[in-house]
């Protein structure tokens, strides 16, 4: 294991996890730097959303060690990262469709209890995301796809996170539309919040992050810097479609 | 700012003199079903909390009304010679109600959907099944035959089973447990109202919704479900309260299954989620199914000149059938809370259309 120059975020060390008798990680080893872009990649089933849940404390993993902020999440509740500042937009998206879009974005800061600052951070984030502002009123469930995206990442951003995980954000968009979020995300990521994307959408993925793995079969193959992987002709063969 | 308030002084007048209106067009066992139709209001919207607001489906609910009864009953009846105060015993009903909400609630937490409901029904059924079996070696609930000569309600020195006369007003003990049970059906229907706007009301929407987004919001998933059960327990078991005082008798039979179902029914019917469909589901199921038995026989005779079907059978049978129209023609309930979807599409339309213009 190479000891990571800054002294990393989140920490991932050997980690196992099973369903059932399958084997869906295999002991993998990963670590973000605070302020990095992450990009995790591979195809369908190679284990990508099964490490997002395991640290998010959905599922419960059987071996190995997660360290965020020099704190073991090994018995820390899901509901209780967010205050800790790691914020997930989950697969699909997860909004509240029968929430507006301001009671979804209210709920984003619901572990947070200083109200004026919320208030701020609202108009904050209406300043970022103006076609939210339009729309603040109306259900988050006749939102289009793209906006729908758009409201999970504002609504994760009011939670003021450290730690932003990603799960597949392109995920059913327009290709235009999926532009526009890998705008957003670069520019959550030059304001300081650290993000972990999983994306099937290699190219887009590696074209914003710092650095990338490569997930196989449970297992992470290939770590190195996104211009690299971008170059090697393995990932460009396997994941690149060139 | 006038009309609001035209309408609020509109219903409070007809609301008051709703009592007396009845009982001089239809007679006094109007007022009656009127009053049982407020307990079973109240049943609707604690159960609304559950089902409506929170998605757990609860078919088991009328538990929590059985252990307020039975805890008003026994605490204000011969069968264990205490005769407590309506104001200690009522509040008391409601709080074991919200324990036995609770208890039920912790271990059906990681349930959902059919799982969560078949073991919600076992939990009703066993709660009528102790009732109707707690009478050996020890005689607690009187099993089967109920305990009955439960005191009528007492607030300071007015009893509620008395006829009193004010001004030529005549208040028989059907029109005073009216006024008190409104008093109550209000506070309900306000409670349910600020939770439905509060932080914990969206958070019970949140995890309806999507459970993991819930989570990562920071919701503890637990935690609110279980208030959930809790708060829906506590109306229920007010209401429990209320029924044995006003009934003046409680038996296991009242608790059955189809009990739980009806309430369920109300729910449903009139709109999950939406106080008003609640009230207007509560108002229908006990007054359609009233409205029948008095009307099928008489109705039979006109069209054949004889009784064909005995009204009761048919009373059930016409009852269903409305049912299956009524869900049919109007899947999401007569008064949904989507209604506020189609609101609020709507503004916004204007609204966009507003910038564009400008």
């Amino acid at each position: 294991m190479t000891i990571p120059e800054l002294k990393p975020l989140l920490h991932v060390c050997d980690l196992k996890v099973s369903y059932g008798g399958i084997h869906a990680l295999k002991g993998i080893n990963f670590h973000i730097a605070p302020g990095e872009l992450i990009a995790l990649i591979g195809s369908n089933g190679a284990g990508k959303t099964t490490t997002l849940k395991a640290i998010a404390g959905l599922i419960p993993w059987s071996a190995g060690k997660i360290h965020y902020r020099d704190m073991s999440l090994q018995h820390v509740a899901a509901h209780q990262l967010i205050r800790e500042g790691l914020a997930l937009v989950p697969e699909g998206r997860g909004v509240f469709a029968q929430l507006t879009v301001e009671e979804n974005l209210r709920m984003g800061a619901y572990s947070r209890s200083d109200k004026s600052t919320i208030a701020n951070d609202l108009q904050d984030i209406y300043g970022l995301f103006p076609r939210l502002a339009e729309r603040h009123m109306q259900l988050a469930g006749t939102l289009s796809g793209g906006e729908q995206q758009m409201m999970a990442l504002a609504r994760a951003l009011m939670s003021r996170p450290k730690l932003l995980m990603l799960d597949e954000p392109s995920m059913g968009l327009a290709p235009q539309m999926i532009a526009k979020v890998f705008e957003t995300i670069r520019n959550i990521s030059t304001q300081g919040v650290s993000i972990l994307l999983v994306e099937q959408n290699a190219r887009l993925a590696l074209e914003v992050a710092q650095r990338g793995y490569v997930m196989e079969r449970g297992l992470i193959t290939i770590s190195d810097n996104a211009a690299n992987l971008l170059d090697s002709d393995v990932v460009r063969r396997a994941y690149l479609g060139d | 700012m006038i009309r609001p308030w035209l309408g609020i002084v509109i219903i409070a007048i007809v609301l008051m003199i709703l009592p007396f209106f009845t009982d001089a067009l239809f007679g006094r066992g109007w007022v009656r079903i009127i009053d049982f139709a407020m307990l079973y209001i109240m049943l609707a919207l604690g159960l609304n909390i559950v089902v409506g607001y929170a998605g757990l489906l609860d078919l088991g609910y009328i538990a929590f009304f059985a252990v307020g009864a039975y805890c008003y009953a026994l605490l204000n009846s011969p069968q264990l010679g205490l005769h407590l105060p309506f104001w200690i015993v009522l509040p008391l009903g409601a709080l074991l109600a919200c324990i036995f909400g609770v208890l039920l609630g912790a271990p059906t937490l990681r349930l959902r959907g059919d799982y969560l409901a078949i073991v919600t029904l076992g939990f009703g059924e066993i709660i009528r099944i102790f009732l109707n079996n707690l009478n050996a070696p020890i005689n607690i609930t009187n099993g089967p035959q109920g305990i009955s000569m439960i005191d009528p309600i007492h607030i300071g020195e007015i009893s509620l089973n008395k006829t009193y006369e004010i001004f030529g007003l005549v208040f028989s003990p059907v029109h005073l447990h009216y006024y008190l049970f409104l008093g109550f059906t209000l506070l309900v229907i306000v409670i349910s109202l600020r939770l439905q706007d509060s932080r914990i009301g969206r958070a019970w929407v949140a995890l309806r919704e999507d459970e993991i987004a819930a989570k990562a919001m920071g919701i503890s998933a637990a935690k609110i479900k279980l208030l959930a059960f809790a708060m829906g327990a506590t109306f229920g078991g007010l209401a429990g309260g209320l029924f044995a005082g006003f009934q003046g008798f409680v038996s296991p039979e009242s608790f059955s299954l189809t009990e739980s179902i009806t309430v369920l029914c109300m729910v449903v019917l009139g709109g999950m989620g939406n106080i008003r469909g609640v009230l207007l589901g509560g108002m229908l199921l006990v007054a359609l199914p009233e409205a029948l038995r008095h009307g099928s026989g008489p109705a039979q005779q006109l069209l054949f000149g004889k009784t064909l079907v005995d009204p009761e059978s048919l009373r059930m049978l016409l009852f269903g059938l409305t049912l299956i129209i009524v869900m049919l023609w109007k899947p999401a309930g007569l008064w949904p809370s989507n209604q506020r979807k189609s609101e609020l599409t709507a503004n916004t339309g204007t609204i966009a259309r507003a910038q564009q213009d400008s």
